[in-house]
């Protein structure tokens, strides 16, 4: 469980966070949602701990991680990973390589546990033979999935997406949605994910905020969201052509 | 004046919270290679023509029938430790190895490469330039012992190519009043400017935002402070210990 208390943050005097709330469960894909430039991954870098906020905390199963010291930050964040918006792996080394990296930082394991364990995650992720390959020799979509792999592979409790979608085409995103949402089910873990794509939205939004201008507007779930009365939310719902048509065919 | 405190911010932060030291061991070694074996091309090319200019343009200035010829060669063995081997060395290490340095951290910054490492909760900060510290601290005073040598040979093939000096001149001037002191001067200079260059262009290209043009503009940076600091650095060790 992942709770956001009064979250504020400003740059330069220009406040981009008015005070944030929201509470994100375990086993459900939470999503952050609105246009480009409301805070949203602003949110996200405060709720890792890459920015810090002004005021407000972030409680990881009740502990705060805003207040914490170094050590207790350090021992949180080792049951978080975070697929970024453009995977971020390491250009040096290997697929095998980097999703091996969490396991030989943080773990004691012996060589042959951990490449049980990277087999094991880039198999669930749907990536086999791969391994030897460099990250400039796979696709964008391949890279999320490693992302993701990366991610998980030290059994962590919160998963966080950055944009997962940006830069892939519409099937291979909609399969990198639903690959996080099945590991979010299976492993039970709490996961969020930003974005501002609305087919991530209808198709795994279990529990969705809305942020417009640094403020959260609205919250609920994708059947909530196509009945919303928020203006700011419903213009952001039908620019995509697919939903307004969708909400055509519902009122024909 | 902030940048210089946060240049003592990011040293202080290299051995706060930082990994295990057998977690480094791999990455010193890669390092190694990189700012130590792959510049030892480009040093041993600019130190044996620096040797060699050097031989030649001491004898010219050597007009003087009363100064003996090996003078020529202690000139040449002087300057190169004092000065040649471990400080031209060191701009061409920091063009070299301090770019590169600089613009490897920066691509791994605009590329969320390093926000990945502290998300992971590692401190990014000692794991990607620490290692690269050391590696500097290792492999560069083996450079300058390389340059010395190879300066020193330059010197002596186009004195004696030239005619300006006899082999056994060459080799008498290049014994005659030698100090230690002064290799170990060139040591201790080595050591700092290693330590400068690694530095400077770790924190230069950690510290990158932006995009592709900031990073050209972070190992720019890194470059020309790190000359910069190389320069003041000879001046200090100089009056400190000579």
């Amino acid at each position: 469980m992942i709770e956001l208390q009064n979250i504020k943050k400003a740059f330069d005097g220009k406040t981009v966070l008015y005070g944030i709330d929201g509470s994100f469960s375990p086993g459900r894909t939470n999503l952050i949602i609105g246009t480009s430039g409301t805070g949203k991954s602003v949110l996200l870098k405060c709720m890792v701990g890459l920015l810090e906020p002004d005021e407000g905390c972030v409680l990881y199963n009740g502990r705060d991680f805003t207040a914490a010291n170094r050590n207790v930050r350090r021992h949180i964040r080792r049951d978080i990973g975070m697929l970024f918006q453009g995977a971020a792996l390491f250009d040096s080394q290997s697929v095998e390589q980097n999703v091996m990296f969490p396991l030989n930082i943080l773990t004691e394991m012996s060589q042959g546990e951990k490449m049980d364990r990277v087999n094991f995650v880039l198999k669930r992720v749907g990536l086999e033979n791969v391994n030897n390959k460099m990250p400039s020799e796979i696709s964008g979509g391949m890279k999320k999935r490693v992302g993701i792999a990366r991610a998980i592979v030290n059994s962590s409790k919160y998963l966080y997406c950055d944009e997962p979608n940006s830069g892939l085409d519409p099937q291979t995103a909609i399969l990198i949605d639903e690959l996080i949402k099945e590991i979010t089910e299976e492993f039970n873990i709490t996961t969020v994910v930003v974005t501002h794509d609305m087919n991530s939205v209808m198709d795994i939004g279990d529990y969705i905020i809305y942020m417009y201008e640094g403020q959260k507007l609205w919250e609920g779930d994708k059947s909530q969201i196509l009945g919303t009365t928020v203006p700011e939310l419903q213009d952001f719902i039908y620019s995509n052509k697919l939903v307004q048509a969708l909400k055509d065919t519902e009122n024909s | 004046m902030k940048g210089i405190g946060r240049y003592f911010i990011f040293l202080g932060n290299l051995f706060i919270k930082r990994e295990p030291l057998k977690t480094y061991f791999k990455q010193i070694l890669d390092e190694c290679i990189k700012v130590g074996i792959d510049s030892i091309v480009i040093v041993t090319i600019v130190s044996t023509f620096i040797g060699a200019v050097t031989c030649i343009q001491t004898a010219y200035n050597l007009v003087s029938p009363l100064i003996p010829r090996y003078v020529i060669s202690l000139v040449v063995r002087d300057m190169t430790l004092l000065e040649l081997a471990p400080t031209i060395t060191a701009i061409v290490f920091a063009g070299k190895a301090g770019s590169n340095i600089a613009s490897e951290l920066g691509t791994m910054r605009i590329s969320e490469q390093v926000d990945a490492l502290e998300v992971m909760g590692i401190n990014s900060v000692s794991f990607l330039a620490l290692p690269k510290i050391i590696a500097s601290l290792i492999m560069y005073p083996l450079l300058v012992i390389l340059a010395g040598f190879l300066a020193i040979t330059g010197g002596y093939v186009a004195g004696t190519l030239a005619g300006v000096i006899t082999p056994e001149d060459y080799i008498y001037g290049i014994r005659a009043d030698f100090q230690e002191f002064n290799v170990v001067f060139a040591l201790i200079k080595s050591f700092v400017f290693a330590f400068l260059v690694s530095s400077i262009s770790s924190f230069k290209g950690y510290y990158t935002t932006g995009g592709a043009l900031e990073v050209g503009q972070s190992s720019t940076s890194a470059v020309t402070n790190s000359c910069i600091a190389i320069l003041v650095a000879d001046y200090l060790l100089a009056e400190l210990l000579l």
